[in-house]
């Protein structure tokens, strides 16, 4: 009896590595399926978008995109590059916006001097974008496209 | 002891050749005094190479590990600088009132005052106020020597660049440093200085 189940525990166990493995071969990846082993050619990176224009969020809580290039900004103990323009002091000569007052509370609320600690790596949200055309389709709308659909939905039934 | 040493040197300086002609002395001498200058301009320059600078481990693994990552090392059109592009005056009084100011460096390499990364980081502020210093007092021109301002096209910069450039720079109210710190290496912690 013993024997049986350890025999049927190893089985469903190798037929479960079998499917996972098949499983992994049929996703596609941003590698197109190229084995590990071999080197895809890899697409040319792009230009990064450098205009300077102020690009309306997705939603409202969506970390605003930056607008310009980044490139060696140094973040760490010493210094923020950022906040060289984006921190509340220096915004009358940068004219660039002031980091949000959201980033100068700590976790329980309280508001500090300065920006918070925990708010102080930028680029962990804040991202610059590609000149390129996105490698996933998305099919996200946002709120108003979808109140404005709704509407004309009861509109016309 | 010393006087009479001086006096008989003297004396010698002052007596007329004996052996050897008018002639003899004045070419040899100008020979010589050929053979010198060039010699020295020789290792005058040889010590103003990327080469010689990272010679020593305090420049090779932390100056020029980070200028590595920068635009001043690798770029799309392959014209980068060394060390002494930004850090040696190009006119030759300059150049040689900064070669003895970094003997001091020699006495620094041989006792180890910035021997760590630590002690690297440490000095760090300190190291960059002097070039600051010293590119805002002879008004950025280790940049300009390749970054011309009557050369710039304000039209092909991007929007913020073109602003402050027409400006600021063009006043002469700011100079390149004022705003481009830390270009070529990491910056230091930056409270307390103008702009940050």
């Amino acid at each position: 009896m013993k024997n049986l189940i350890l025999v049927i525990i190893s089985l469903s166990l190798l037929f479960l590595s079998f499917t996972l493995t098949a499983q992994a071969d049929e996703i596609a990846t941003l590698r197109d399926a190229t084995a590990i082993s071999e080197q895809e050619k890899p697409n040319a990176i792009p230009k990064i978008v450098n205009t300077d224009i102020l690009q309306a969020r997705n939603y409202p809580m969506q970390p605003p995109l930056i607008p310009h290039k980044i490139r060696n900004y140094q973040i760490d103990l010493e210094v923020n590059k950022c906040l060289s323009c984006h921190s509340r002091s220096r915004t009358q000569d940068s004219q660039a916006p002031m980091v949000s007052v959201t980033h100068f509370m700590d976790r329980d609320g309280n508001f500090l001097a300065e920006v918070s600690p925990r708010r102080y790596f930028c680029n962990q949200c804040h991202v610059p974008q590609a000149d390129i055309m996105p490698l996933v389709g998305n099919t996200f709308k946002d709120m108003h496209t979808l109140m404005k659909e709704r509407v004309n939905d009861m509109r016309m039934p | 002891m010393w006087k009479k040493i001086l006096i008989n040197f003297w004396r010698t300086l002052r007596r007329p050749s004996v052996h050897y002609s008018l002639g003899f002395l004045v070419i040899g001498g100008f020979i010589a005094g050929v053979i010198f200058w060039g010699g020295f301009n020789t290792a005058l320059e040889l010590t103003n190479t990327e080469t010689f600078c990272i010679s020593c481990h305090e420049m090779r693994d932390n100056s020029y590990e980070e200028l590595k990552a920068t635009v001043h090392f690798s770029n799309r059109s392959g014209v980068r600088a060394t060390c002494p592009d930004c850090h040696v005056p190009h006119n030759w009084t300059d150049k040689l009132a900064r070669k003895m100011q970094a003997s001091r460096e020699l006495w620094g390499t041989i006792f180890g005052t910035i021997n760590t990364r630590e002690k690297f980081q440490a000095q760090r502020r300190s190291l960059a106020e002097h070039e600051w210093v010293r590119l805002k007092a002879n008004d950025s021109l280790e940049c300009r020597n390749c970054h011309h301002f009557d050369y710039m096209d304000f039209t092909l910069q991007n929007t913020r660049a073109e602003e402050q450039h027409s400006t600021s720079l063009a006043s002469g109210e700011k100079t390149c440093i004022d705003c481009h710190k830390g270009i070529a290496h990491e910056l230091p912690d930056m409270r307390g200085v103008e702009g940050w």
